[in-house]
């Protein structure tokens, strides 16, 4: 792992010239009004490696992801992943939404929302067998709610319900994880336990990327950090980007100085 | 009242009246969970503008211009919505407001001005339907159930709201899954590849069949109700959306049977003389449960309680 990680950090993120990053975005743009929210983004993520899109409130990192994987249209860019077009790859991806944007009164309980994993592979009339439940309560027990499976989801704490959404992305068995703010609003122990299974996805040689909003933990989670307000500030190794000059270019005087002290 | 005139009178409406409001309950439940429920009630309304129209064009009141015609005016109306919304910078609620009142309006204006006294097409009509009048007179007895001669004299609306159920509750089956999942958490529906805004649609293009289909038989107010009044009461009764579903279909059987029994009954139980509009009655049937799910209903307290810490 030492090895590993010491090989991660002396490697430049942008090697793949070949195109076979998990995910390579190029000239994303993307607008809701007249001001582009992502202008002109570029950006090439590490396999087997964990990174955090940083960035200040209002920076587009969630829209960064919902746009290359198509859940926004952009109106330029080009996006790969494993170098083919990312439309063509969606069975390689999982996506973890941001928690706040769900409606959680809605009427099912724990398993259900985990078995949506699995909907990809059951299409639209594929018969739901012991094999799917089984890989359900697997993929739960993994996040420590194998208890919960019954119980409705706006029953259970923010960080409870963040588990089930981790367990429904292992459910997916994707090569590249994305995740939009996993640790917000949810207790300790469960930021605990995701930073354990995404670190576990990776010894796996999974990819993870996650838009990350703790600075103070950047370098402990992460091993590459991609640094936008807009457009790209600077990506790479957490060691050589996650610089106090590179946090006062993407966040300008709004950045505390305790934050920054994170910093390396 | 005996069989054969339970037979002739009563089993057509109240067949009519259940298939219509199962066929309005089913896209309500999935509208209601979408925060969408009064699209139901701005297609309902903009539908009659479309078949005041597609009479005037055909001179005719057969199925199926006048299903042409009020689905138009729906799609119409919903890129008027969008439209109003996107330019305006409305919400979407006021400008579902503006447009359905200002085209039930214009469909009223039109009726007014048209001669359409000659057939069964007024403001009444549009409101109540008719459900009474859908008699059977072939239907003499049990026996004429077997009858392909008598069952050829059953009133139109009875096979047609009947295939249009058919048709509802197997695209329900079969999208079932897409639509859950839509509906439930649309972003992570479109990494599934699936096309969530064309799925949106569709739902409300067959809420736009259902209304039309329904709403010839059985006029607007049911129609409304149909749509928000079971899957609303259902949705208090269980947190598994298979069993909302379940639930809204007893409740919409519920609403039809008991509303035109009671429409039919009630009144000369109480000592009146005229029997009441079934169509009115029903959905008050449907307010009614509402208010007791909303009462009493075991999965009634859910917004705005806090959530459960680990048990």
């Amino acid at each position: 792992m030492v090895l590993g990680v010491a090989t991660r950090n002396g490697r430049h993120v942008s090697e793949d010239a070949s195109g076979h990053s998990p995910l390579a975005i190029r000239g994303l743009t993307v607008s809701y009004g007249e001001k582009p929210v992502v202008f002109s983004m570029d950006a090439t993520f590490e396999s087997g490696a964990m990174t955090a899109i940083i960035g200040p409130n209002g920076a587009g990192k969630s829209t960064l992801l919902k746009a290359a994987l198509g859940i926004l249209a952009p109106l330029s860019g080009k996006v790969t992943c494993f170098g083919k077009p990312l439309s063509r790859q969606l069975e390689k991806i999982a996506y973890v939404p941001q928690r706040a944007g769900i409606d959680w009164d809605f009427p099912a309980p724990v398993r259900d929302v985990v078995m949506m994993g699995l909907y990809r592979n059951l299409g639209l009339m594929g018969r739901i067998g012991a094999i799917h439940h089984e890989k359900v309560m697997s993929c739960l027990a993994r996040v420590g709610m194998d208890g919960f499976a019954d119980r409705q989801i706006g029953r259970l704490s923010g960080g409870q319900q963040q588990r089930v959404f981790i367990a429904r992305a292992l459910a997916q068995c994707a090569d590249l994880f994305l995740l939009d703010e996993p640790f917000a609003g949810v207790d300790v122990a469960t930021e605990k336990a995701i930073v354990k299974i995404l670190k576990e996805l990776r010894s796996n040689g999974k990819t993870v990327v996650a838009v990350h909003h703790d600075l103070s933990t950047v370098p402990e989670y992460f091993d590459n950090v991609l640094l936008m307000n807009t457009t790209r500030i600077a990506e790479g190794a957490a060691g050589e980007t996650f610089t106090q000059s590179n946090l006062l270019k993407a966040y300008g005087g709004a950045l505390a100085r305790v934050q920054i002290s994170a910093a390396v | 009242m005996n069989g054969a005139e339970f037979i002739s009178l009563s089993l057509p409406p109240i067949l009519i009246g259940s298939f219509a409001a199962i066929a309005c309950a089913l896209p309500g439940n999935f509208l209601l969970l979408r925060r969408q429920a009064l699209i139901s009630d701005a297609i309902s309304h903009v539908v009659l503008p479309g078949i005041v129209v597609a009479f005037i064009a055909t001179g005719t009141i057969s199925t199926w211009p006048i299903m042409a015609g009020a689905a138009i005016a729906a799609f119409i109306s919903i890129a008027l919505i969008d439209a109003i919304r996107r330019m305006g910078g409305i919400e979407s609620g006021a400008a579902m407001g503006v447009v359905f009142s200002a085209m039930f309006a214009f469909g009223v204006l039109l009726l007014e001005m048209t001669n359409t006294s000659s057939i069964h097409l007024d403001v009444e009509h549009a409101l109540y339907g008719n459900l009474e009048s859908l008699v059977w007179f072939e239907g003499q007895s049990w026996a004429s159930l077997l009858s392909f001669k008598a069952l050829a004299g059953l009133p139109p609306e009875l096979p047609r709201m009947a295939i249009i159920l058919l048709i509802i509750a197997l695209l329900t089956r079969l999208f079932w899954r897409p639509l859950k999942i839509s509906t439930f958490d649309d972003g992570f529906a479109r990494t599934l590849g699936l096309p969530t805004g064309i799925i949106g649609l569709s739902l409300m293009g067959v809420a736009t069949i259902s209304a039309v289909g329904a709403f010839d038989a059985v006029g607007s107010i049911i129609v409304i109700s149909m749509f928000i009044c079971p899957p609303s009461a259902a949705r208090m009764m269980t947190n598994r959306l298979e069993m909302q579903i379940a639930w809204s279909v007893a409740f919409a059987i519920i609403s039809a049977v008991l509303g035109y029994v009671l429409a039919g009954y009630g009144p000369l139980w109480l000592g009146l003389d005229n029997a009441v509009s079934a169509a009115g009655m029903i959905a008050t049937v449907s307010g009614l449960i509402l208010a007791m799910t909303a009462i009493a209903g075991p999965c009634r307290k859910r917004a705005g309680v806090p959530a459960l810490s680990s048990g």
